[in-house]
């Protein structure tokens, strides 16, 4: 098949002061594309022909392929990871597209994700926040009998369906304000509704809203993009739940004064 | 002070506030409509109703400063949340797509806008008098005969149709904010959300289906009668 592809080309990373850096849409027109590619392979068969041709490659992410790292996320036609619901860009094919087709690769938008290159984009926000409380924190010595703690098997799976985010940054990227809200909305409801979750679970809930505030997303408007998108299909439950939580953590929160030694926990 | 500032300027903060200012202001709307479907029953009926709320005197000024300022808070908030929005995508897409979000919820600050504007020429209209002055006058001197204002304003097709179409979009405005109001203070199920987005759909054109009827009144039954 014949595909004719418009790609944002961007050799700069973008700075605060100047976002688009010169960055432009270039248009490529590539034959002999097999319906059987993966989206990323027939990416490779256009890198290859630059090259050979003396062109730059355009630069995207990629690791794993297989749908479980979160790397790859260009925003084809629009949509973060391309047309089909519930899969990762490298696990999209080229059989949904027709013969043809006109395809608009972009990389994410949004000031918290500066563009590196092409359609690389700079996600260490997202690292920024889970750092700031998406964990539990855990005595070491001897390994814990792995069953001693019970867990209602509804709650696991509540607690499962947010941790099946591979921090991919496509809810960032579908939503209308650039919220980070699904993925911090995951991280806290990850932990929610496990025992291991509740000695940090005011702290987690304050913290983490905090640095997502802190890199620059915008605010959930309940218009569901992300969720429209999501690889793992993770469900704006979580959103409702990290909203809960944080205003309950904030009314909980002791004035600074009145602070005991040890932390907030 | 300081926390409740820290908190309002949070991005959960400010979506708790308008979600709370958000119902207040609904309340309020609804509580409108009860007094304007008064309207149906006659003259001497809403007549009655308005001297009601004129003799509470002070009182009624206490309930208008207090919805001032939840109004006033309502729009704030809704203002820094949409620079923030704005500001958090500095270069758009090339080519843009939407997969889910409702014309309704893409449109809440151009409803949100606009019906700031409509309040406002409300006021000037009804309750300052400064807009449409004939048929103002016709609430006599003591000012006692709103019923008689009123037919007379919305017995002008261009008044009727400003505020019918005010009304449509307060339907897209609320229906958007309501179920918004349960996503936001953290009510999300499986079970109930689909029925919050259905009582939310309900009460937006119960609200401003009640309002386009008063708007119609006089043309449709009164007109009637007299012929
Ligand atoms: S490359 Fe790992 S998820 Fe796509």
């Amino acid at each position: 098949m014949k595909v004719k592809l418009h790609i944002w080309r961007q050799s700069k990373a973008s700075t605060a002061q100047n976002f688009a850096q010169d960055g432009k849409m270039v248009v490529y027109e590539l034959d002999n594309v097999s319906k059987d590619m993966s989206f990323l392979e027939m990416l490779d068969f256009l890198n290859d022909k630059l090259t050979r041709e003396g062109e730059l490659p355009v630069a995207f992410d990629h690791d794993c392929r297989e749908g479980v790292c979160g790397s790859c996320g260009i925003v084809i036609d629009g949509i973060p990871h391309g047309p089909q619901r519930g899969t990762t860009t490298c696990q999209l094919h080229m059989r949904s597209f027709k013969d043809g087709a006109e395809i608009y690769l972009e990389p994410m938008r949004a000031k918290a994700f500066p563009v590196l290159k092409d359609l690389v984009v700079n996600r260490s926000a997202f690292d920024r926040v889970v750092q700031a409380g998406a964990f539990i924190s855990v005595s070491t010595g001897a390994p814990k009998d792995a069953n001693a703690i019970l867990v209602a098997k509804d709650a696991a799976e509540k607690a499962f369906d947010a941790a099946t985010c591979i921090g991919c940054g496509a809810c960032v990227a579908a939503c209308k304000n650039a919220s980070a809200m699904l993925f911090v909305g995951a991280k806290v409801s990850h932990f929610l509704h496990l025992p291991q979750g509740q000695p940090e679970r005011d702290r987690r809930a304050r913290n983490l809203v905090t640095a997502m505030d802190k890199e620059g997303f915008g605010n959930c408007t309940n218009q569901n993009e992300c969720e429209a998108v999501c690889p793992k299909e993770i469900s704006v439950r979580v959103i409702a739940e990290m909203n809960r939580e944080f205003v309950r953590a904030k009314l909980r929160e002791e004035p600074p004064s009145h602070k005991r030694v040890g932390g907030d926990g | 002070m300081s926390w409740l500032c820290a908190f309002w300027r949070s991005s959960i903060g400010g979506k708790l506030t308008m979600a709370v200012t958000g119902l207040l202001l609904f309340g309020f709307v609804v509580a409108h409509l009860l007094g304007n479907l008064q309207l149906l029953g006659g003259q001497e009926k809403l007549n009655a109703y308005a001297k009601m709320l004129h003799d509470l005197g002070s009182l009624l000024w206490v309930a208008r400063i207090g919805l001032l300022l939840i109004f006033v808070l309502h729009i704030v908030t809704a203002i820094r949340l949409s620079r923030s929005n704005r500001s958090a995508r500095p270069v758009q897409y090339a080519k843009s797509a939407t997969l889910q979000a409702s014309f309704a919820s893409r449109s809440m600050l151009f409803s949100g806008l606009s019906l700031l504007g409509f309040v406002i020429y409300h006021l000037l209209h009804f309750t300052l008098g400064v807009v449409h002055v004939d048929e103002v006058a016709k609430k006599g001197a003591d000012g006692h005969d709103v019923y008689s204002m009123v037919v007379a304003s919305f017995s002008k097709a261009p008044v009727a149709a400003a505020y019918i179409a005010f009304q449509v979009l307060l339907f897209f405005h609320l229906q958007h904010g309501l179920q918004s109001f349960a996503q936001t203070l953290g009510l999300h199920h499986a079970r109930y959300t689909p029925m919050i987005k259905s009582l939310a759909f309900l009460l937006a054109l119960v609200v401003a289906g009640g309002n386009i009827l008063v708007v119609l009144y006089p043309s449709l039954w009164l007109a009637k009668g007299a012929a």
